[in-house]
């Protein structure tokens, strides 16, 4: 038994648990032990090759590997405790540079590195360092370009670049050739050149995304983390790398295909990258007036309620709304109103988002309902509160075919009896589109701060 | 017509030209009606729109405005055949055939015509060159609810039946004990939702009586709760009316609400009927039945009379005493009864018309055909006779949208049979040929990943919405499992492979425990109440 087949040993279980960690992730009740299965399987993982570098290198190389994970493993626990919950899909998108960064850096090594590898085998030897190092790279420019849109720190409108879709083509091509060239006469200028241009093509795929779509976004970029470790398991003969990028990128590519669905849009126009909206939406329509509602009569309009759905947006989570968005809750459950929350599949800016942040204050998960599960439930519903929602109630999707975001499944809020929402302003929302709602008769606008909103009704309650 | 030089000597103004049109206000001929087209109040507000305004003598007497005040407004009182050949003539109810030919060629009249009920009326307009406006015909849009005459008036009229009820009621609205004993509160039954509807339920529960309210329309049921009534329901299907007015409903509806104001007429005291349907005769919700069901010394206001009525029996104009002794009461003038009230709120609605209608505040009337509201009411243009208007949509009600299913995007069908098997087969193959050629290991590194690919597929397929963000927060995590290979790299003694792989299990361990911890803390929050 050499330290080299304890450690495949390892890896294979190190995969089973992982599978394991995800099938627990897919409900509620498993998903805590699913974490767990996921943390143990790491360790094994990382022991495992522990003991192999331990057993082949010299004491530097022991040395750097217990530095870099020390380093890395403080910076990210500290990360993860102090990241606010409103700020998790700038976290999550970082995260997934480091993944492609690191990939990068695996599949240059790969090529530096003197494997004594002859004939057939070295080329493919090559032409997988081009692959790791290509999709890693994607990843890495992409998921920073989403992270500097997500924490605002770039505008979030999307790129339009003339004719962008060939510019895509084109680096795929360049990367073709590039690869071919490589594996005849392998030399480290190309592997630059290959790197440049997967670093612009990363740039370009989401630059050219709206901020609007970065849900699906971010999951799009899990899933290429996921290949380009898998890639790198390629490269590196390590079938625990292959499973496991493997595993991340099928379900990453999955979720956002529902994601996809639930938007409406065609999956391969995302995996192509810029299906962003069509920017210039300057309609005139007399929508006719909205009318305004203060939070006494918000307030009143809640006590002689039956029944209360909240369907909150990225607003919320901008206002930091949730706790008292609970605490209203709580209020209205002890009147005996019933109250739930409807949850649009794109609410927010990450996936299931809303729930991460309904969670943190305390809103019991089963009174957050999917889309599809509370829509026929506005109908007979007698208020619904729109907290910093916009896009995800728009009945343009429903109702104009002319829209830009026709089609787009909605929540269906105008079939209650009346709706409130909650707005800081009648600026139109990520979609950059009007919204019909404001001016039906049904509904009211209450504007200013969410949080300040929710709390002012608290009082009058 | 009336001069407007004439006008300038008399009022001393200072127009320049175009001199602005002159508006004439004349009294009312019709029996019994009381109310004025404008008060001093609005006399003042169509003066600061540039316009000329003569009142025909004795026009507010009976609304309780004098002429002395109308002059004190800015208004010219002048003869009356001088006032009836103005520009723009303000009327309340519609012109009789020798009015009409009073009127001034290219003059503008403006009244309430009803003309989808008075076919001959606007016949006798379209001979003359006149623009005849229609007040009654304002779209029920928002921005037109300013102008609106029905709703205006329906609100006083309202108010005014459960008056004119309680007038004949022999007993106390509100429930009352007293040393003289106990009082019942009386119970009254309102028919249609509308304006005036409303405006009786208030009325009428600000009195102190149990009001209930019936109407095709189920989302005014809290309309009625608001003002403190009783909504009750007809359960059957109806269609949601898409112009702001109750649309003539189905059998099973009929039969069913049959049923009911058969049962709350043995039931109430008081009945208050408001249905109005825009066009036509008014349906008959009470049956001669229902009457001779109900207690003696009940009384019902039929606010639809004008238009045959809601109740067998009623008479428009009067009220009748049945022979079990309810009084049915059928005054069409409603609102005319309470004549100040009533001429303020239509000259309140004729000023935001002519705001409306004078663009540049110069005295100038424009009438702009483009404009829906002013197309919706204009009646009769120079001859041609412009009614019926084309439809409106205001969605008054909501959702009338078509809840059309999305269509199915073509990727989403399920693929033939021949065409899914032909995709599986040439994957089938091309797994084939690789493990059948490539050199070790790559046959092995393709099989792995072709089933991980597999599970990741089949395991994430039914994963709860909610925990899409922990199920990316680990897969993140877990695809830091790329410092394995990093670990193994840093083992070669090479300065800038140590480097670059040291740099790398750096960044890939921030993933690792970050993204654990980061999961754990979110999960933690998760609770079921």
């Amino acid at each position: 038994m050499t330290s080299q087949s304890v450690a495949t040993a390892a890896y294979l279980v190190a995969a089973l648990l992982f599978i394991l960690s995800l099938a627990g992730l897919s409900k509620h009740e498993s998903s805590r032990q699913g974490v767990l299965y996921g943390i143990v399987g790491m360790a094994i993982a990382l022991v495992a090759t522990f003991i192999v570098v331990a057993d082949v290198s010299d004491g530097l190389g022991v040395v750097l590997l217990l530095t870099a994970v020390a380093i890395g493993a403080a910076i990210g626990l500290w990360r993860a405790r102090v990241v606010e919950m409103t700020g998790m899909p700038e976290l999550i998108a970082l995260l997934h540079s480091f993944v492609g960064l690191a990939a990068v850096l695996v599949g240059w090594n790969g090529h530096l590195e003197d494997n004594q590898l002859t004939g057939s085998l070295e080329d493919i030897h090559n032409a997988e360092v081009f692959v790791g190092v290509f999709i890693g790279a994607v990843t890495f420019t992409g998921s920073i370009v989403a992270f500097l849109k997500l924490s605002a720190r770039i505008k979030s409108a999307p790129l339009m670049l003339p004719g962008k879709n060939y510019l895509n083509i084109g680096a795929l091509v360049a990367f073709a050739a590039l690869t071919i060239w490589f594996v005849i006469t392998p030399n480290l200028a190309l592997l630059i050149a290959v790197t440049v241009v997967a670093l612009a093509l990363g740039w370009h795929l989401v630059a050219s995304i709206g901020g609007g779509d970065m849900p699906v976004v971010v999951s799009m970029l899990n899933s290429y983390s996921g290949w380009a470790a898998a890639a790198s398991g390629f490269l590196l003969d390590n079938n625990a790398l292959i499973v496991t990028g493997a595993l991340v990128g099928s379900s990453g590519a999955y979720l956002s295909y529902i994601m996809c669905q639930a938007m409406n849009r065609s999956f391969i126009s995302v995996i192509a990258g810029g299906f962003g909206m069509e920017a210039s939406v300057a309609d005139d329509t007399d929508y006719g007036d909205y009318r305004e509602i203060n939070a006494a009569d918000t307030a009143e309009l809640l006590k002689n309620a039956s029944s209360v759905i909240i369907t909150p947006g990225y607003g919320m989570a901008v206002a930091q709304a949730q706790y008292p968005v609970a605490d209203l809750v709580k209020k209205l459950r002890e009147r005996d109103i019933e109250v739930r929350f409807g949850i649009h599949p794109v609410a927010g800016r990450l996936p299931g988002h809303m729930n991460v942040l309904l969670a943190e204050a305390k809103v019991p998960y089963d009174i957050a309902l999917e889309m599809d599960e509370i829509n026929d439930d506005f109908d007979g519903t007698s208020v619904v509160l729109v907290i910093g929602a916009n896009d995800t109630v728009n009945p343009a999707a429903t109702e104009d075919p002319s829209s830009p975001i026709a089609g787009m499944p909605v929540l269906r809020v105008w079939e209650a009896d009346s709706v409130v929402v909650f707005k800081r302003s009648m600026a139109a929302g990520y979609a950059g589109v009007q919204n019909p709602l404001f001016f039906r008769d049904n509904a009211q606008m209450l504007f200013g701060d969410a949080k300040e909103r929710v709390e002012d009704i608290l009082k009058e309650l | 017509m009336l001069r407007t030089d004439n006008v300038r000597r008399m009022s001393d103004g200072q127009q320049e030209s175009p001199p602005a049109a002159v508006i004439g206000v004349v009294a009312e001929s019709s029996p019994g009606e009381n109310r004025v087209a404008a008060t001093p109040a609005t006399v003042r507000q169509l003066v600061d729109l540039g316009y000329v305004v003569a009142v025909e003598p004795g026009a507010g007497e009976k609304a309780s405005f004098t002429d002395e005040a109308y002059a004190e407004a800015g208004a010219v009182i002048a003869p009356a055949a001088d006032v009836w050949r103005s520009g723009v003539v303000f009327k309340v109810n519609a012109p009789s055939t020798d009015e009409i030919d009073r009127l001034a060629d290219g003059a503008t009249l403006i009244s309430i015509i009803s003309p989808a009920l008075n076919p001959d009326l606007v016949e006798a307009l379209a001979q003359r060159p006149i623009t005849v406006l229609a007040m009654d015909a304002v779209p029920r849009i928002s921005r037109a609810q300013s102008m609106d005459v029905l709703s205006s008036m329906a609100n006083i009229a309202g108010y005014r039946a459960v008056i004119e009820a309680a007038h004949v009621f022999g007993r106390f609205f509100t429930g009352q004990i007293t040393a003289a004993g106990k009082v019942p509160p009386a119970k009254v039954l309102v028919a249609g939702v509308g304006v005036a509807g409303l405006a009786a339920i208030g009325t009428a529960n600000s009195m102190g009586a149990i009001v209930r309210a019936t109407d095709p329309r189920a989302e005014v049921a809290d309309q009625v709760a608001s003002l403190g009534g009783e909504y009750l329901a007809v359960d059957v299907e109806t269609e949601q009316s898409t112009d702001g007015y109750a649309k003539a409903t189905s059998e099973d509806y009929d039969r069913r609400a049959a049923e009911i104001y058969s049962e709350q007429a043995a039931d109430v005291d008081i009945i208050i009927t408001t249905a109005l349907i825009p066009g036509r005769a008014a349906p008959v919700l009470i049956t001669a039945a229902d009457v001779a069901s109900m207690k003696a010394g009940s009384v019902i206001v039929d606010m639809a009379a004008s238009n045959g009525g809601n109740v067998e029996g009623s008479v428009a104009g009067e009220a009748i005493v049945t022979d079990n002794g309810v009084t049915i009461i059928g005054y069409t003038d409603l609102a005319g009864r309470l004549p100040t009230q009533a001429s303020q709120l239509y000259g309140t609605n004729l000023v935001n018309l002519m705001k409306l209608l004078t663009p540049g505040k110069d005295g100038q009337l424009v009438l702009d055909l483009d404009d829906v509201v002013q197309r919706t009411i204009t009646v009769v243009r120079d001859r041609e006779t412009l009614w019926p208007p084309p439809p409106v949509q205001v969605s008054a009600a909501p959702a009338a949208a078509p809840v059309e299913k999305p269509e199915p995007k073509p990727e989403k069908q399920p693929m033939s049979a021949t065409r899914k098997l032909t995709l599986i087969g040439i994957g089938v193959l091309a797994l084939f040929l690789v493990n059948a050629y490539a050199p070790e290991p790559l046959p092995e590194h393709f099989t792995v990943l072709v089933l991980a690919i597999v599970i990741g597929y089949y395991v994430i397929g039914k994963v709860h919405h909610a925990l899409h963000t922990p199920l990316m927060s680990v897969t993140n995590a877990i695809s830091g499992i790329i410092v394995v290979g990093a670990m193994q790299q840093v083992a070669v003694d090479d300065g800038a492979i140590r480097t670059l792989s040291f740099i790398a299990i750096l960044l890939a361990s921030i993933n690792v425990f970050g993204g654990f911890a980061v999961t754990r803390r979110m999960l933690s929050m998760f609770s079921k109440g």
